[in-house]
This record gives C-alpha cells, structure tokens and sequence, in this order.
C-alpha cells in the first residue's frame, strides 16, 4: 500500500515539476505546481509529517498559489518561447548543468553511506508529526525561530505593498469618479488609501491610460 | 518505502527547478520553479526528519515554508512593479539595474 501511494505520488509529483518547466503559458505553469505541491503534500504523509502535509495544503497549494494566479492574469500571461534566445548552445549548457546536478545529488544522498537510508526509518510513536508535537515545539524548543519568521512576514508585506504601490497616483478620470460628499466635510490627507499611496498627484495622461499593448503598439 | 526513495525523488525535483531557473526566460515562471527547488528541500528535509524520527527536521521545513512566502510575495510586487513601469517581463531584457 505505502509503495504503491508512494509511486503514485512521486510520478505525480515529479510530472508535476517538468509541467512546471515544460509549458509556455505561465498560467498552467501555476496550475502544474498546484498538483506538484498536492503531491508532495501526499508524500509529507508517508513520511509521517502530518502537519507539514496540512500545512503545505492549506498555506501553499491555496494562498500562495492564487497570488500567483492574481499576479498572471494582472501581467497578462502570454505565450513565450522555451529557451534561451541565445541560441540552442545555452540550453545545451544548461541541460548538461542538470544532468550534472542530478548526478552529484544522487552520489551526495545515496552514497553517504548514512545506515539508515535504505531503511524505513526510526521506529517512530504514534503522535510523531501531529499538530500537537509541532505546536508544542514551537512554542518551547524552536520559539526564536518562530517569532523571527513573524517578523519576517510582517517585513515582506510591508515590502510588497511598498513595491507594488501606484506611484503616480490614480488619474483625474479616477479621482473625480471616487469624489463623495465626505470629502468636503473631512480634512485633506485623513481619509482614503488613495491619499495614502500619493493618489493627489497625477500623472500625465499618456503615461496612465495606455495598455501595455497600446504602449507597444505606439513604439 | 525507503528513504532513499524519497531523496531520489527530491534531488529530481531540485534538479528540474534548476534547469528552470537557468533556461525559462519569464520572472514568474523563474519564481515557480525557485519555489520547486523550495519544496525539494523541504521534502529531503522531512524524510531526513523520519529517518531519525526527530521532529527538528519538521520544523525546519515549516520554516523554509514561511521564507517561501515572503520571497514569493517580495518577487510578485517587483513583477508587479515591473508592469506598472512598462517594462519587459523578461530577464533577458533586464540587463541593467537602473530604475
């Protein structure tokens, strides 16, 4: 039973991976890692990490993975071409970088000579991998650890939201659009997310209202 | 199954990430297949974890998953920005770090 779910997995997985890298639309790039990421969540479970498999479901396969659909369908995921545009010499290159890679990852983990590599492991309790122990753990052992990746996920959003920003503000079709009757009672500068980011500047017309597209088109 | 099994499949999956990362020519694809080679390690982690039924491994893996996330979210807002500044999504394109 264990090998049979293993193969399943591991083939999906791996299928997967090569999804990942083989297709050209961005789009069902994401999608391909989304069955990657079930099944490898699959094989957290033989391993016994069942937290970890919940979690890789849960925060991975779900969160992550629909900001990244946002982020496709906001850039436009276009149809690009495999490959370097340097020419074939450069995929060559990088393929005999992988096949080498490959290689000396086999001989790092399966020639360690580590005793227990061709076993199925410790004999483990019961309540290995469950919430509990992971809870427990972090909390106790690992509670540094812990609070350092709080702060560094508060970190990130703060950056990505200072990254993503509209810099120039919204345009004056936009701005007359989102006048209301409370922005003549209030004072400036206490109100909407728009005045937050700089939204009282504006832009010159040309540089806000042209589509990628159109911009293209135009050069 | 052995263990072995589990660091063949995850030294394929680091090494498909890493021909990704090196032939793929759009950001976003580059930062899907840096969250493969991610979750590579995360998998060698795990069943390193279950060889010596020690939960350290788990952990560590759970950590892995939260730096993931921020550099996907620190990757997609320069994407982002990218877009909003009309320039190429294209790494080949972006040779130059001006601003």
């Amino acid at each position: 039973m264990g090998e049979v779910l293993f193969f399943v997995a591991g083939i999906g997985a791996v299928a997967g991976a090569i999804g990942v890298v083989a297709v050209r639309n961005p789009f069902y790039s994401v999608l391909a890692l989304v069955s990657h990421l079930l099944c490898l969540a699959a094989l957290f479970l033989l391993l016994r990490a069942e937290f970890v498999a919940a979690a890789q479901v849960v925060v991975y396969a779900g969160a992550v993975m629909v900001l990244y659909v946002f982020v496709v369908a906001y850039v436009g995921g276009r149809d690009e071409p495999l490959g370097p545009r340097a020419g074939s010499g450069l995929r060559a290159v990088s393929a005999i970088f992988g096949a080498a890679l490959f290689l000396e990852l086999c001989v790092a983990t399966l020639g360690s000579g580590l005793q227990l590599i061709d076993s199925d492991g410790t004999p483990a309790p019961d309540s290995f991998g469950s919430p509990e122990e992971i809870g427990s753990l972090l909390l106790t052992k690992f509670l540094l650890p812990f609070e350092v990746a709080s702060f560094l996920l508060l970190i990130a959003a703060v950056g990505a939201v200072v990254l993503a920003r509209r810099r120039g503000g919204l345009t004056a079709v936009e701005e007359q659009a989102r006048y209301s009757a409370m922005d003549i009672l209030r004072p400036a500068y206490t109100g909407t997310m728009a005045e937050g980011v700089g939204g009282r500047h504006t832009l010159p017309e040309a540089t806000v209202t042209n589509t990628p597209q159109e911009a293209e088109d135009a050069s | 199954m052995a263990i072995g099994w589990f660091l063949a499949v995850s030294a394929l999956i680091f090494t498909i990430g890493a021909a990704g990362v090196l032939t793929r020519r759009s950001p976003l694809v580059i930062l899907l297949c840096l969250e493969l080679m991610l979750n590579a390690a995360n998998l060698a982690l795990i069943a390193f974890a279950r060889m010596h039924a020690n939960h350290d491994g788990q952990i560590f893996a759970v950590i892995v998953m939260v730096v993931a996330a921020c550099e996907v979210t620190v990757g997609l807002g320069v994407i982002v920005a990218m877009h909003r500044r009309r320039l190429p999504i294209d790494v080949d394109e972006m040779q130059e770090l001006q601003g």
